[in-house]
């Protein structure tokens, strides 16, 4: 085959070929290529993004592990960390849903056991198309039963996260799948293999030709030929994961090994890779001994396989025979396949003949790093919302019932009660309500968790609106009584080859950086996923942001539900009220507009500072997002059955007080009796506030001038907004 | 008094109990490997939830032929209380330890969260602490728990009051609309003839704790400690 189509289908330039020339000394064979093809895809090399990604602040006292291994590690304290990182599945979960979101869950799942930590909480980040095409259809359902059937059956909740449509996703769906585990501090284990000499093994599956070259279809551009990449799709098999889980927590425990990576994107190439790379060692495997699910298997597929649910171990010298029992207990298999060598070199055997030797450095530190061209300044974007824009023909009954009816502002129950979000008996703030709030057994903490992205402010101002997404996280752990400590981010964008991409890229990740720097939540870990574009459509530039934060004792959680009638309701922090960049402008007007200015993070700050201190003032507390405050207000009335009354003020119009969006705002209440104290405390942390309504015992009535301008009950309101999703789905096949 | 919970490969509930039965009633208890072949210390044998070996075939068809089930069986027989919750109950069905099987759910969809059941008998070794009538939160979490049997099969268990647990409204009316699975007659949970044997699909140990929404599984667990105080 001519060399030019050779590189093609490897996703290599010209220029990059010329360098592996050179780290070889000499042409590589179909193996190397293959070898090098993955580990310098976008996917794994994270060419285009790291210059960038070094301006993440990844320090922090109680940071005990940053990015570079498989997940971010923060101290929680009394002897225990919590590990996670947010990853994303994007390009297989649109070939094949099912397959790709299930295989997303348990990726993400064997980063974070392969630290010796049990997986304790799944959230997700889900974005499709609008659901009134039926590919997004498709694609939607395939996911959340793909999320679903494999992370219910390893046993490990999926306690909340986010479900958004928007059209800038048909063809390029995000599945960005979080998750957190808990260990002991002294028990940690890295993907770091440096004791020369110690013999490697491979655990868990057996290996097939499935997701061969995943990493470099996750690196290219969608066309009309994608469907027949599904190939390139692996399999899950969640109850081999569970087995994995189990026992590899059962050898660490026993101490059995000193590193162990699993084998996700470029399976064995890359584990085998980047733990002798970090150990700074090399390393030695004879494919002949892998553990095949096919016959006649080349090295290149082996190496370059994604078959799900394996594991690559480097034995505690002396304990190899115990590691194989606990691993032949839970019924896996597990083989010697090789050993750590001081050679520095990736050298792969097949029945003791060399099929390829490559220096580990040149896959690893010395892959290539690319300073890509961007945009700075960006057309056509931000734009002065004119005053006859802000209000539809219509009457503010008629436009509740919209909203209400709104998929991305609808309850989304049909997919997380899909999940078993309460397996594992932890889970105290469940789907549906604001962050998700998890108790950590063996202590008297709790750990609040959410993910959040808003791809319409990142693409109106990419620098502003990701700090605007710092800002709603911090806001998000905050209201539940939560000191945020560490965070984890999954950045979704187009094509970096492109100016305008990059420039969102760039920007957006500055602005993250100055917001976590900020707030104070250094980035452990993460996940860059580009080429979210399909025919030279990109989508929405979309960083999400994990967020962790720790609430000490019971006593201190703060919920998002509404308690008490006649509690009085309050809206603290920012009261501006503003249409830019809000979900109603994009329902009625079908564009994202407005002008993202300066996002206010002293706001926000102070009001995390008020919260924290001023705790047993507040009887619940939500902050105001997507949907504006009418939105919130009926999530949170809805878990306790309660309702509100709400006074607009005079000078604001109607829509835009229940409908506006603005950043650094919370819905607060309290018992009428600390009507007093709650004012006073909340002028001395020097934030504004405004009284705008109380609870009551189901009923929701909203005012303006002394009249009432809208009325129903709770009751209903549930049950029409419950209904919204499943209807669709009902309706049109 | 000794409790176990049955380990199957792919058992995700078996922490829950666990935890429950130590933690929160306070009885010791251990984990039983599914290969193990003594039963002799324990006073309650408890299948938790979860995917016994996947469940790739029908849930809980493999679980049945695992080692430590033919043990459970002459546990059973010989008057030791053993209780099968979701998963367990599964199992139950497909060991023949209890009559009928399960369907896939009426919307054919994994359903999480909290339902309410009606407690039918309080003269059973798992319900003295509560009243006859008495109304549970408690939740369910499963994708198969559409409780399917012959009408004589039904007819008899109505007859005999095995009918443990019906699901209902938060008024405890047993009606169709209140049925989250599809379940012949409501059913959540049926006991064998001598009623030492219970499986349900709602998990107890998910409500057994006020922080995590709701305790009203708690007295399940209470009304077992206190038939056996009493034996």
């Amino acid at each position: 085959m001519e060399l030019k189509k050779l590189l093609e289908q490897h996703n290599l330039t010209v220029k990059e070929y010329e360098r592996i020339k050179e780290a070889l000394g000499r042409e590589p064979n179909i193996t190397e290529l293959g070898v090098f093809s993955v580990m310098w895809s976008e996917h794994c090399s994270y060419k285009s993004s790291r210059i960038h990604l070094k301006k993440l602040p990844t320090k922090g006292e109680k940071v005990v592990q940053g990015p570079g291994e498989n997940a971010g590690i923060v101290d929680i304290g009394d002897g225990y960390v919590a590990v996670f990182k947010i990853e994303s599945h994007n390009h297989p979960s649109f070939i094949e849903p099912y397959q790709g979101a299930a295989t997303g869950v348990g990726g993400i799942l064997r980063d974070i056991f392969t630290m010796g930590a049990r997986p304790v909480a799944v959230l997700d980040s889900l974005r499709f198309g609008e659901l009134d095409n039926p590919l997004n259809r498709r694609t939607f359902k395939g996911v959340v039963a793909g999320i679903s059937g494999y992370g219910n059956s390893v046993g490990v909740p999926t306690v909340g996260g986010e479900t958004c449509f928007d059209d800038s996703y048909t063809y390029n769906p995000l599945v960005n799948v979080f998750c957190l585990g808990i260990a002991r501090k002294d028990k940690i284990f890295y993907a770091k293999a440096d004791v020369v000499g110690a013999k490697v093994f491979y655990a868990g599956a057996k290996t097939g030709r499935d997701g061969i070259h995943g990493a470099t279809m996750a690196s290219a551009e969608f066309d009309e030929s994608s469907e027949e990449k599904r190939p390139n799709v692996q399999v899950g098999d969640p109850f081999k994961e569970k087995l994995l889980i189990e026992a590899c927590l059962e050898v660490m425990d026993k101490d059995l090994i000193s590193s162990i990576q699993d084998m996700g994107a470029a399976g064995l190439t890359s584990s085998s890779v980047e733990m002798a790379g970090r150990g700074g060692t090399g390393i030695e495997i004879d494919v002949a001994l892998i553990p095949k699910r096919e016959e006649g298997m080349t090295p290149y597929e082996i190496l370059l396989s994604e078959s799900q649910e394996r594991m690559l171990i480097v034995a505690r010298e002396g304990k190899e025979d115990e590691l194989r029992e606990v691993f032949n207990k839970w019924d896996l298999d597990i083989v010697e396949i090789g050993k750590i060598t001081d050679t520095g070199k990736f050298m792969v055997k097949e029945n003791g003949e060399v099929v390829a030797d490559i220096p580990v450095e040149y896959l690893t530190d010395n892959a290539p790093v690319y300073d890509r061209p961007y945009l700075n300044i960006f057309k056509n974007r931000e734009s002065k919302i004119e005053k006859k824009d802000i209000k539809p023909d219509k009457k503010i009954e008629d436009i509740i019932e919209d909203m209400l009816k709104d998929p991305n502002l609808a309850k989304k129950n049909w997919v997380f009660e899909q999940y078993d979000h309460m397996v594992q008996t932890n889970s105290v703030i469940t789907p549906g309500r604001g962050a998700a709030v998890i108790r950590v057994k063996g202590t008297d903490k709790f750990l609040s968790m959410s993910v959040d992205g808003n791809p319409d402010f990142v693409y109106l101002n990419p620098y502003e609106g990701a700090k605007r997404i710092v800002t709603e996280a911090y806001l998000n752990i905050v209201t539940t009584g939560a000191t945020p400590i560490g965070a984890t981010n999954c950045l979704n964008f187009g094509n970096p080859e492109k100016e305008e991409i990059m420039g969102e890229f760039k920007n957006a990740v500055e602005g993250m950086g100055e917001a976590c720097r900020f707030f104070n939540t250094p980035i452990t870990g993460g996940n860059v996923s580009f080429y979210n574009e399909t025919n030279g459509l990109p989508i929405k530039p979309t960083p999400v942001l994990g967020l962790v934060g720790v609430i000490e004792g019971k006593e201190n959680i703060i919920y998002p539900d509404f308690q008490d009638e006649d509690d009085l309701i309050y809206l603290v922090g920012n009261i501006d009220f503003s249409f830019d960049g809000s979900y109603f402008i994009k329902k009625y007007y079908k564009k994202t507009m407005g002008m993202i200015g300066k996002t206010p993070m002293e706001t926000a700050k102070k009001i995390g500072d008020f919260i924290l201190s001023e705790r047993c003032l507040i009887k619940s507390a939500n902050d105001v997002s997507n949907g504006g405050i009418f939105t919130v207000m009926v999530e949170s009335a809805e878990y306790n059955g309660k309702g509100f009354e709400l006074n607009i003020p005079e000078n604001i119009e109607e829509s835009l007080f229940l409908f506006g969006e603005t950043p650094s705002r919370v819905i607060m209440t309290i018992s009428p009796k600390d009507k007093e104290s709650f004012e006073k405390e909340v002028e001395k942390h020097g934030l504004s506030y405004m009284k705008i309504g109380k609870i009551t015992d189901g009923e929701i009535k909203i005012d303006k001038n002394g009249k009432t301008v809208y009325q129903n009950n709770m009751e209903n309101i549930t049950e029409k907004r419950a209904k919204v999703i499943p209807d669709i789905l009902k309706n049109r096949k | 008094m000794r409790f176990g919970v049955v380990v199957f490969p792919g058992s995700n509930c078996d922490y829950d109990s666990y935890h429950v039965l130590n933690s929160v009633i306070g009885v010791k208890t251990d984990f039983i490997w599914h290969k193990e072949k003594n039963l002799s210390d324990y006073d309650l044998i408890v299948l938790p939830g979860g995917f016994s070996y996947g469940d790739y075939l029908r849930s809980g068809a493999i679980a049945r032929f695992s080692p430590v089930m033919k043990e459970v069986k002459n546990f059973a027989d010989n008057g030791g209380l053993v209780l099968g919750i979701c998963n367990g109950f599964q199992v139950l069905l497909e060991s023949g330890m209890l009559p009928g099987a399960m369907l896939r759910n009426k919307n054919l969809h994994f359903i999480c969260k909290h339902i309410h059941i009606k407690v039918n008998d309080n003269k059973t070794p798992w319900t003295s602490s509560y009243n006859n009538g008495d109304v549970l939160r408690i939740p369910i979490a499963h994708a198969d728990g559409n409780y399917f049997a012959s009408d004589d099969i039904l007819e008899k268990l109505k007859k005999e009051g095995r009918i443990l647990f019906q699901y209902t409204n938060e008024q405890g009316d047993v009606k169709d609309e209140y049925n989250p699975n599809g379940s012949k007659l409501n059913i959540a949970g049926i006991m064998n003839e001598k009623k030492n044997v219970l499986g349900m699909m709602p998990h107890p140990e998910r409500a057994s704790e006020k922080l995590l929404g709701s305790e009203d599984g708690k007295k399940l667990f209470i009304s077992i400690v206190n038939f056996l105080k009493d034996k």
